[in-house]
């Protein structure tokens, strides 16, 4: 306390209104005469994209030593609330925002976020230089164009091999069919104990998403009709029964203790979900198992995606950093070896085709056994078809993982399952 | 020092002055928001838009929420866990207070101040220390089923049938402590000489309890019962915390409160979430009313 200011000392002798006053002013100014930039360029991130953002801040300072870039990082979850209050009031705008692909899709309905076809963005010219169903993926119904891929998760299986090899399996007897992977799973089951996948719900999520036109939604059609009741569903919720019904999933909530630490041990044989989920387990869940895993296209030719990143910039955020905003986009976005240090640092696959084509792509990667799993992903990449998605498909989602939690714990009838959220998504669907 | 006249106070203003710091609060970050919560409820509103995104739809938040099956769905699973922590709260408090009055003298405060314990520690402390002790293969709860009656391994939280008793049994747990503390300090304003008339007349602790304790700390009961009911009603954070705020297994551990959270700001439905919390409102009003009617204490009766 002994360096405190002159104002402190004179508040705590007399502190008359004036004083405090003049205290409380000095407090306030304080910190913004100290720290004065020229300017702050803000972006608004969730992990590992935050980390993707900090790697390039050397190579932004280089182009703009006079540009400050404020990365603030939040919570996946908190991340995206925070978006949405920020949206909704148009206060605390970011002057870019990462966005996870589900929330690209939900947030493109309400026209908070900036159209990048405009000129002064002028996105349509790089549309080819993105992964085509990335870009689509951007595109709302007035047919504007609000984020720009960063990077995408293809959907892939990920097995155990030397689970398989003591079941007597081979990659190809998981591929053909979903019920050719339960089969194997029961096969795997008697071999090593071990379940076929920790948690059924990523199964259905899986299979729900693939067989999509391109433009189609996963629960609703671009009218608004409810596709739940549908074959799609009715043969995810089937094969989901039958893996339950043969004991070959965890009974694990995804990311949850016990579901990592299932991994670790040696008790879940495969894994479904994005290309991302092998940085995952590397970097957190299972790296002891390392050298054990491989890559594969998931059973029956689906080609779905499964995450992804984009960078939006908001409809409301302060004009003068739009130029330097879409410039950071540009960057992160179409710069092949700032997508590439991503993929390395952060196994984030990129969403553009000239990263892709890095030889960079084909090196082995030591967790999956020296295999070239990324040629794997990108060959999915450009099969996957862009799908559409509607206001309440959030609501969908749990709908329908509350009806499969009937079919599986309690022995709900299928077709009423479907029905009942069917039924309930009709209600909300035109909203 | 004299302050020039027009930084003085005047008598007349000064009540003002000095109130108000919270009706400014209150204003802000209660009425403020119970008046837009009203508005909100008549809009429809895609809140990532902005707030020129509104649009006045009528009633229709309203009808929607009636007809919503997860709407009743939620009340009820409320209705469940209000009951079946709110009522052996009170069941327990009250004999535990009663003994801890007759038969702790000196440790008394001591012993109070461990079951308050629960009651000041942070929800979500409490949650994340039960996720753990609930967890199904590494938990200490299913542990010591096992050790003790060789139980096989429950899956607490993943499964619809054992995740509302598990809820319960936290909020049981964290509230019990406080029930104590009221209905000992109501035991304490008791007057000693009724028990003495009352053993001087025979009459065993048992009956003493049953015609003195009880009737005595009726207005208490009424008051624990309505916190119960009101508090039981708005339940929101041990769920949330426990289900990672997704509502749980078949949505079995989504609260009325946990929904409209849920339907504000993972459905993007501001205005149906609102018409939502305003029927909740009604919902606890009535329910607060009934308990009342059951416990007011009649006229011509002391």
């Amino acid at each position: 306390m002994s360096s405190s200011p002159d104002f402190l000392h004179g508040l705590r002798t007399s502190p008359t209104r004036r004083t405090v006053l003049a205290a409380g002013l000095g407090v306030a100014l304080a910190p913004s005469l100290r720290a004065a930039p020229a300017r702050t360029l803000t972006v608004a991130a969730f992990p590992l994209v935050d980390q993707i953002l900090r790697d390039a801040a050397p190579s932004w300072a280089r182009r703009h030593p006079d540009v400050a870039l404020d990365v603030v990082t939040r919570q996946y979850d908190d991340h995206h609330t925070a978006m949405t209050t920020a949206l909704s009031t148009s206060v605390y705008l970011p002057d870019v925002m990462a966005l996870e692909s589900s929330f690209v899709g939900k947030f493109s309905l309400g026209g908070g976020l900036s159209d990048l076809l405009q000129p002064r963005y002028d996105i349509g010219r790089y549309r080819d230089r993105y992964v085509a169903y990335a870009y689509d993926q951007a595109v709302n119904r007035r047919g504007q164009v609000v984020a720009a891929p960063t990077d995408i998760g293809p959907g892939t299986l990920l097995y155990r091999k030397d689970m398989l090899e003591r079941a007597g399996l081979a990659e190809a007897d998981l591929q053909p069919s979903w019920d050719a992977y339960v089969d194997a799973g029961m096969k795997i089951r008697k071999a090593t104990g071990a379940n076929l996948i920790g948690n059924v719900k990523t199964l259905k999520d899986l299979m729900i998403r693939s067989g999509l036109e391109k433009g189609q939604g996963i629960y609703f059609d671009s009218d608004s009709n409810v596709l739940v009741d549908t074959p799609r569903f009715h043969r995810a919720f089937e094969i989901a029964l039958r893996v339950r019904r043969n004991r070959l999933d965890g009974h694990l909530d995804t990311w949850s203790n016990e579901w990592a630490e299932a991994f670790r041990r040696g008790q879940t044989a495969t894994e479904l979900g994005g290309s991302w989920m092998v940085g995952q387990l590397a970097n957190w869940v299972a790296p002891t198992t390392a050298g054990l895993w491989r890559a594969a296209q998931l059973p029956e030719s689906s080609w779905v995606s499964y995450g992804g990143t984009y960078y939006a910039i908001p409809r409301d955020s302060d004009p003068a950093n739009k130029a330097l905003a879409w410039e950071l986009i540009e960057m992160m976005t179409l710069d092949p070896a700032r997508q590439l240090a991503a993929l390395k640092t952060q196994d984030a696959f990129p969403a553009l085709l000239a990263a892709q084509d890095d030889p960079f792509i084909g090196e082995p990667q030591a967790f999956l056994g020296g295999q070239r799993a990324r040629l794997v992903w990108r060959e999915a990449a450009r099969r996957i078809a862009a799908t559409a998605v509607h206001k309440q498909s959030n609501f969908a989602e749990d709908a329908v993982n509350a009806e499969l939690d009937y079919v599986l714990d309690d022995g709900k009838d299928i077709r009423q399952a479907l029905a009942d959220a069917a039924s309930l998504l009709e209600l909300r669907a035109k909203r | 020092m004299r302050l020039p006249a027009f930084l003085r106070l005047s008598p007349r203003w000064a009540p003002y002055v000095f109130i108000s710091p919270f009706l400014l609060l209150f204003a802000v970050f209660s009425l403020f928001p119970l008046c837009f919560s009203l508005y909100l409820a008549f809009q429809s509103w895609e809140p990532t838009g902005g707030l020129r995104a509104m649009e006045f739809v009528g009633m229709s938040n309203f009808t929607f929420a009636i007809k919503d099956g997860w709407f009743w769905m939620s009340l009820r699973n409320t209705l469940w866990l209000a009951l079946a922590s709110g009522v052996p709260q009170h069941l327990v408090a009250i004999p535990l207070a009663a003994f801890i009055h007759t038969s702790f003298m000196r440790l008394r405060d001591g012993v109070m101040a461990i079951y308050f314990l629960p009651y000041i520690t942070s929800t979500v402390a409490i949650a994340i220390m039960f996720r753990s002790l609930f967890s199904q293969d590494y938990g200490m709860i299913n542990a010591a089923l096992a050790g003790l009656f060789g139980m096989a391994h429950t899956d607490w939280l993943t499964n619809a049938q054992h995740i509302k008793p598990a809820i319960a049994f936290i909020v049981f747990w964290r509230y019990v402590g406080f029930n104590t503390v009221l209905y000992l300090a109501a035991m304490q304003t008791i007057p000693g000489e009724l028990y003495e008339a009352a053993t001087l007349d025979g009459a065993s602790r048992w009956k003493q309890f049953l015609h003195i304790t009880l009737p005595s700390i009726k207005p208490m009961i009424f008051f624990g019962v309505t916190l119960s009911v009101i508090g039981g009603l708005q339940l929101f954070e041990e769920p949330f915390i426990l289900t990672g705020g997704k509502g749980g297994p078949q949505q079995a551990a989504m609260t009325s409160a946990v929904y409209l959270f849920r339907e504000a700001f993972d459905f993007n439905d501001f205005g149906g979430a609102s018409a939502m919390s305003w029927l909740l409102f009604v919902v606890v009003a009535l329910l607060t009313w009934i308990t009342n009617l059951a416990f007011r204490p009649r006229k011509g009766r002391a």
